[in-house]
């Protein structure tokens, strides 16, 4: 490990191999964030980049993030994608500034024009050789060894991951290979997507708040009031939970109506969340899907990549979550929805419409940020007490419920072993 | 267009954000046609020719479930709005519709006091007469801000 991210590691941990609390510490701490920068996201993770449908040309390239280090992703005229680090190889600017964009194959730094190519090779220099006998660079300088900073990059099945280890094993394997995480990625990325639109929040709250909340099928009836305020059967109550890598994770649940039984359950515990049939929707239009669209009864699907992408199917809503960490009390959450190629109109409008229910205006789950809001307002100086992550059980292994916290301490197992915790 | 036009247009539009802004949003659908659409979208996707809404309305009855929604269900900081609207141009008028847009700029205070600018952009308005009231028959905020601070609740 590289000596200038070595912190004294005084924060209170439960003892090694347990994953049932965590310190507050990690969620305040401006030393561990530059860890997390260090040994996660320069680490040995596939980071989310975007989707190819994004950069569906020659020339196109988006600007992102990996962490909070900017980076850029191009298609080159190969027909691949590629993507480097977004600090010019000369004296460290941007050489992209604006968020998407088309380019002739060729990106021109503007502070001294240095260019380069798609895949981030260095291909100009003005005044190499100087100007009028004077000046220029040394005779020895080769522009093959200035190239960008280069990251690899692997397209799959359309969701675009990024690493600055090259020697990680490929995205198939870190989903988990034959496993039930990575088959619900297939599942959503089974053929073309087409783009349908961005929506980006910031939220001051550090991004792991963010990442415990996609990972939590605990607080979904109990936060999110509104099926319940309008009368609207949940669908929570079948499903599951299965982890991969430990942090990967997916919540999943099946159509079909609450059981009298589990509807009684919540009715007597008085929770704030019961308030059924007190209201009705005007216009029911909102709810108006098409089942049976991956020819199965899934209605729910929150994947949970880490470290930076949630993959959500909702109804017929499909959406990417890219985290975008910022510092340690801040990040920013950028969605990308999305439709198939072969939608037709009255999908295409369906999914339209069923975004009022899930982003950050979404009448289902706007309270998401909010949570990750006031927990980091609350652990202003916590550092030793620790949270509760003990909802149906200790360790972290599949469920076929969704009372559970197991998905988190999947993701705390695997945070301590890369933090070196 | 007759400056009688366009002063009952940012009439309108006063009375439109006034209503929000002094939290009565029960009477907020009440400036829509039943049938109607109101979309508050994001510049980037406005320029880039992309759909995706974060509200999105088209009939009177959804506005109304988003104000039940907001009420009964949804849970956010509480605040105020405050909308600044100015620059109101009438853009075109047939068919008995007036087309007009506007510059608007709504702060949010939370209950701390601090009060930030909360989203900034453009309403392009298009507005019929219904027995002798104007009424916006389409609303489309497209706004700049759009890094969403949070969580956007209230409507534009
Ligand atoms: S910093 Fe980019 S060309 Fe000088
Ligand atoms: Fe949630």
């Amino acid at each position: 490990m590289d000596a200038r991210v070595m912190t004294p590691n005084d924060l209170n941990w439960p003892p090694a191999g347990e994953c049932d609390s965590v310190p507050y510490g990690v969620f305040n701490d401006p030393e561990v964030f530059d860890r997390e920068m260090e040994l996660i996201y320069q680490g040995p993770t596939w980071n989310f980049l975007g989707l190819a449908a994004e950069v569906p040309n020659a020339g196109d390239y988006k600007a992102t993030f990996i962490g909070d280090i900017p980076v850029v992703v191009t298609r080159d005229n190969d027909g691949q994608i590629y993507a480097w680090e977004n600090r010019c190889a000369h004296r460290g600017a941007l050489v992209v500034r604006d968020n998407c964009g088309s380019s002739d194959g060729s990106h021109t730094c503007v502070y001294h024009q240095w260019s380069f190519n798609n895949q981030g090779d260095l291909i100009g220099v003005p005044f190499r050789r100087g100007l009028g006998g004077n000046g220029g660079m040394p005779d020895d300088f080769d522009m093959q060894d200035y190239p960008l900073r280069k990251i690899r990059v692997e397209d799959y099945n359309g969701a675009v991951f990024g690493t600055f280890d090259w020697d990680m094993e490929d995205v198939d394997t870190y989903l988990g290979g034959d496993s039930s995480v990575n088959d619900h990625v297939k599942r959503i990325f089974n053929r073309p997507v087409k783009v349908l639109g961005h929506a980006r929040q910031y939220i001051d709250s550090n991004w792991k708040f963010y990442a415990e909340n996609t990972k939590d099928p605990y607080h979904a009836s109990l936060l999110h009031l509104f099926h319940m305020t309008f009368g609207l059967y949940r669908s929570s109550q079948t499903g599951g939970v299965r982890l991969s890598n430990d942090w990967n994770t997916v919540l999943f649940s099946e159509s079909g109506t609450d059981s009298d039984e589990s509807l009684k359950e919540t009715s007597d515990a008085h929770l704030r969340t019961y308030q059924a049939g007190d209201y009705s929707l005007e216009d029911m239009s909102l709810l108006a899907g098409r089942a049976g669209e991956w020819n199965d009864n899934t209605t729910l699907v929150i994947l949970s990549i880490m470290p930076s992408l949630v993959i959500q199917q909702i109804q017929n809503t499909l959406a990417v979550r890219q985290i975008v960490p910022k510092n340690e009390k801040e990040f920013e959450l950028v969605w990308t929805y999305f439709g198939y190629e072969d939608d037709d109109p009255e999908l295409d409008a369906i999914r339209l419409k069923q975004i009022n229910l899930i982003g950050p205006a979404g009448m289902i789950s706007m309270e998401d940020g909010e949570s990750s809001v006031i927990c980091q307002q609350a652990i202003s100086r916590s550092r030793d007490a620790r949270n509760v992550l003990q909802m149906g059980g200790k360790t972290a292994e599949d469920q076929d419920h969704l009372v559970t916290e197991t998905t988190i301490r999947g993701f705390w197992k695997k945070y301590r072993e890369l933090m070196a915790y | 267009m007759s400056y009688e036009t366009l002063l009952e247009v940012t009439g309108l539009i006063n009375d439109y954000v006034a209503c929000i802004d002094a939290d009565e949003l029960e009477r907020w659908p009440d400036f829509f046609t039943p049938q109607c659409n109101y979309k508050v979208i994001p510049r980037e996707n406005a320029d880039a020719g992309l759909p995706v809404s974060v509200m999105f309305c088209d009939s009177q009855g959804m506005l109304k479930d988003r104000i039940v929604a907001l009420r009964n269900a949804n849970v956010f900081a509480p605040h105020f709005y405050r909308h600044l609207v100015s620059n109101t141009r009438i853009t075109g008028e047939s068919d008995g519709q007036i087309k007009a847009q506007t510059n608007y700029a709504v702060f949010q205070t939370l209950l701390d006091g601090e009060t930030r600018i909360f989203n900034v952009g453009r309403y392009d308005d298009t507005i019929v007469r219904v027995d002798g009231k104007l009424l916006f028959k389409e609303k489309i905020c497209v706004f700049d801000t759009y890094r969403i601070q949070t969580l956007m609740v209230t409507p534009i």
